[in-house]
């Protein structure tokens, strides 16, 4: 039986509304799912006795900018008994209003969501977990979006005058 | 004492509150008998700078909660803005322990998102150096866990033999570490010819070596003592955590990508994937020390069925022309041309590829836009993931065998931060 088509099947018994579209490239099948089901599909995909994806790989953010919607989170699900992959694909619109924590069904979702969290902003709902781990914690904005910019570092010589008066601090008269 | 918050405003904290407060949001179960200890960032035993926060009772570890970033380099973000080609060289400075693994991932993905495949000899040279990098990955871990846990004269001896390694990467990539060999569509150039006796000979010297490696410590009473029974993690656990690579097969669940979904002609080879049973440091320590055996024996396997022919596809929208024909053809020149200042441009498209690295599972993820640069470049780095069950594995336990749980998972700082 392909495992592939099976998860479609059982996904689409379950909650006939919850997958938008299923991508097929390169011998690799995405599944993109409603945002609001992803906790349901999840559990539905692990506890299931024939599917079993019981190893949550990856977490991993997406920026589409310019396109609407603008963000994607690409959840890498493994099953170890039936050695098969699945990627699922989450749509989000609002980075503030994120898909809904997946932690309750593999518990390292916490920590790879952090990590989505301080480099891409996109807040998922109920993780307690979010914080700053790679950036300084007063760091403002994140990273790994397309509309931050790379920033280089600032010219520190100038031969103008003003330039360099500019940045010397002058005690105050 | 200070600390800046935000870009213009300044709280006042007290040092206990800074301690509590800075990086990790732990709760203190019992902030009145219990003390804060910060463990690292600059410490020895933390294989790098990460830094610990510790609420210990007595020497007892009540609860811990692991601060990274301090190596943060944005790895991702630089991949993002340069050329495909620009960005293999980063990959190899996440895990630099073992950069073959990374440049694989990072190759394959790439290949995957064109839909071609390398050729036959490139597929074996780069099982063969792959091997190599996870044998010389486990030599420092092995050398590293044991000065760890005070058995100092075993570094020496791993890093002799490291060094033999580097060599043969030296060989045939010019670097000792940071080799970028791999490349799209095949290799940097074909390996030499001293390079199949050289590896020949480690295959024969290496055996007996493993040998004394075992007899510093298999039975030494010190070395049991610190590891057996301490850091148990179930498989169960392991899974439910993430964890991957032998910190994983420790426990007992046997996940080894090579076997189940093999890349690079894995599948050709015969080998075995050690599993231990109990989960401990012990276990973890085990199932590495086995793994040289196994890589041997794919190396072996790699050299005798070595086949000839070109070690690049002969696709010019990949791999350069090969300079005597640039003298000859204008069409060659011009595909030279276009692919050092335009670069490789995949068709639009996402792919991850997963290779075991020394550590676990290396994932990369590539978007593709059409462009030279690749839209979104994501690694998913073994070591990272291995830390987060930490916490799990050190309640209840003292804080030297914190060091030793640290050891048996075989962290590196460059690809947990990248």
């Amino acid at each position: 039986m392909n495992l592939d088509q099976l998860a479609v099947d059982k996904i689409r018994a379950a909650f006939p509304e919850a997958i938008e579209e299923v991508i097929d490239h390169r011998g690799e099948r995405t599944l993109v799912i409603q945002s609001p089901q992803i906790v349901k599909v999840c559990e539905l995909l692990k506890d299931d006795s024939e599917l079993r994806y019981d190893f949550l790989m990856d977490v991993v953010a997406d920026d589409m900018l310019p396109d609407s919607p603008r963000f994607a989170v690409n959840y890498h699900l493994y099953s170890i008994p039936n050695s098969h992959q699945l990627r699922l694909r989450v749509q989000v619109e609002d980075p503030e209003k994120g898909p809904a924590t997946v932690a309750p069904v593999w518990s390292i979702a916490t920590w790879l969501e952090a990590e989505v969290w301080d480099l891409m902003g996109i807040r998922f709902k109920d993780n307690k977990g979010l914080r700053r781990l790679f950036m300084p914690e007063d760091w403002q904005g994140h990273p790994l979006r397309k509309d931050y910019p790379l920033g280089y570092e600032e010219v520190q010589f100038s031969f103008s005058l003003d330039e360099i008066g500019k940045k010397k601090p002058f005690a105050e008269e | 004492m200070t600390i800046a918050a935000g870009s213009d405003t300044i709280q006042e904290l007290t040092v206990e509150e800074l301690r509590a407060k800075v990086g990790t949001g732990m709760e203190i179960s019992d902030p009145e008998e219990n003390m804060l200890l910060s463990m690292g960032p600059q410490h020895p035993s933390t294989h790098g700078v990460l830094r610990l926060l510790l609420e210990l009772d007595g020497e007892t570890i009540v609860n811990m909660a692991p601060d990274i970033g301090f190596l943060h380099t944005g790895i991702e973000k630089t991949v993002e803005s340069k050329k495909y080609l620009q960005g293999l060289v980063l990959t190899d400075r996440m895990d630099y322990l073992s950069p073959m693994s990374n440049n694989l991932g990072y190759i394959l993905a790439i290949e995957k998102l064109f839909g071609v495949e390398a050729t036959p000899r490139a597929q074996v040279i780069r099982v063969i150096l792959s091997e190599l990098a996870r044998v010389a990955s486990h030599l420092v871990w092995l050398g590293t866990h044991a000065i760890d846990l005070a058995a100092m004269s075993v570094f020496l001896y791993c890093f002799r033999e490291r060094e033999y390694i580097l060599d043969l990467f030296e060989m045939v990539s010019g670097q000792r570490m940071m080799g970028s060999y791999f490349r799209p569509g095949g290799l940097w150039r074909d390996i030499p010819e001293d390079f199949e006796p050289a590896v020949r000979q480690f295959l024969d010297f290496f055996p007996t070596r493993i040998a004394d490696y075992e007899a510093l410590l298999k039975r030494n009473p010190i070395w049991l003592k610190r590891t057996k029974g301490v850091g148990v993690i179930s498989g169960e656990d392991a899974v439910d955590w993430g964890m991957t690579g032998p910190s994983l097969r420790g426990s007992g669940v046997g996940l080894d990508m090579r076997k189940t979904q093999p890349y690079s002609g894995y599948e050709q080879y015969d080998f075995d994937v050690p599993v231990g049973t109990d989960g401990d440091v012990y276990s973890r320590y085990r199932c590495r020390i086995e793994e040289f055996t196994q890589s041997l024996r794919i190396i072996e396997q790699a050299l005798d069925k070595l086949p000839g022919g070109p070690v690049n596809i002969d696709d010019r929208k990949i791999v350069p022309p090969p300079r005597a024909e640039l003298g000859q053809s204008m069409e060659a020149v011009i595909h030279h041309f276009k692919l050092w200042t335009e670069g490789l441009k995949p068709p639009v498209g996402f792919v991850s590829q997963v290779v075991e690295s020394p550590r676990g599972l290396f994932i990369c993820y590539l978007r593709s836009d059409g462009t030279a640069m690749p839209a979104r470049a994501h690694f998913r780095t073994p070591s990272y993931v291995n830390l987060a069950s930490l916490p799990q594995m050190s309640k209840g336990l003292f804080v030297a065998d914190a060091v030793a749980i640290i050891g048996s998972i075989d962290i590196v700082l460059g690809e947990i931060d990248r």
